[in-house]
């Protein structure tokens, strides 16, 4: 899967435009970002319901090259420029973080652990 | 190739900047070459103690020294130091206030995530006076 698809899937709106051809194969929702830096997966996609500009700091750190905001929450201009900095793609998604998560394990994505 | 040393103040005061001079050394070791798996472990352990610099020490200072083989990260606080050391380690501990978990931060998380991610890990810390936390992520081949 790529950002693109997950565009598609969630019908998402993308607010900054990073690398939309960048494969993801695995994905984290959560709104702890501790618990996201807990947890170490090669070419995720981040979903979250938090909007500060700690939440594009996290994917910075876990190279993770895009992050979608559920429940049509939209990011301020800070957190924007700072994704557009680092390259990170963001999208809003109205659908819930139990849904929007649902509907891209449907599609193949996975946690990328056994548990 | 001779040690780089880089030296960051950490602001307490703005919780939006937090993860600034992880984020800087990041891009540093990525333009030096160092391998992914090595340049996350550092960023990932140096985000998460800038980030309780900010929630419970006003910020601070951090030193990083830069080698073939590992990387050196000083992080040194005058905050309120860590009565308890061992329970702080313990998964899920958290003495963050109510509006740092609402920011996604303060799970308990915090050093657990650190000690995981560094291959050495020592917390100097006194009460009143400040904590100095030193790591070491070794670079793998």
């Amino acid at each position: 899967m790529v950002v693109k698809d997950i565009i598609d899937i969630l019908e998402g709106e993308v607010i900054c435009e990073g690398d939309l051809d960048t494969e993801i194969k695995t994905a984290c929702g959560s709104d702890m970002m501790s618990d996201v830096l807990a947890f170490v997966k090669d070419q995720s996609v981040l979903l979250t319901g938090l909007v500060n500009p700690q939440v594009v700091r996290t994917a910075e750190m876990m190279d993770m090259a895009c992050i979608v905001f559920v429940r049509g929450k939209m990011p301020d201009q800070g957190i924007i420029d700072l994704a557009e900095s680092r390259d990170i793609t963001l999208i809003k998604t109205r659908f819930r973080m139990f849904t929007a998560c649902g509907k891209l394990y449907a599609n193949g994505l996975s946690g990328g652990t056994a548990v | 190739m001779s040690n780089i040393h880089l030296h960051y103040d950490v602001s307490g005061e703005d919780f939006t900047r937090a993860g600034e001079a992880s984020g800087s050394v990041k891009k540093r070791l990525k333009a030096l070459g160092y391998n992914t798996d090595a340049i996350r472990r550092v960023a990932i352990a140096m985000y998460e103690a800038e980030i309780n610099m900010v929630i419970h020490a006003e910020g601070g200072f951090v030193d990083v020294d830069i080698f073939p083989d590992h990387v050196d990260v000083l992080l040194s606080d005058h905050g309120p130091g860590i009565p308890d050391v061992e329970k702080a380690m313990q998964e899920g501990f958290s003495t963050a206030p109510d509006n740092v978990r609402n920011l996604g931060f303060g799970a308990g998380m915090g050093l657990p995530n650190i000690k995981k991610y560094t291959d050495d890990m020592r917390i100097e810390t006194e009460i009143g006076k400040g904590t100095d936390l030193y790591l070491t992520v070794r670079v793998k081949e």
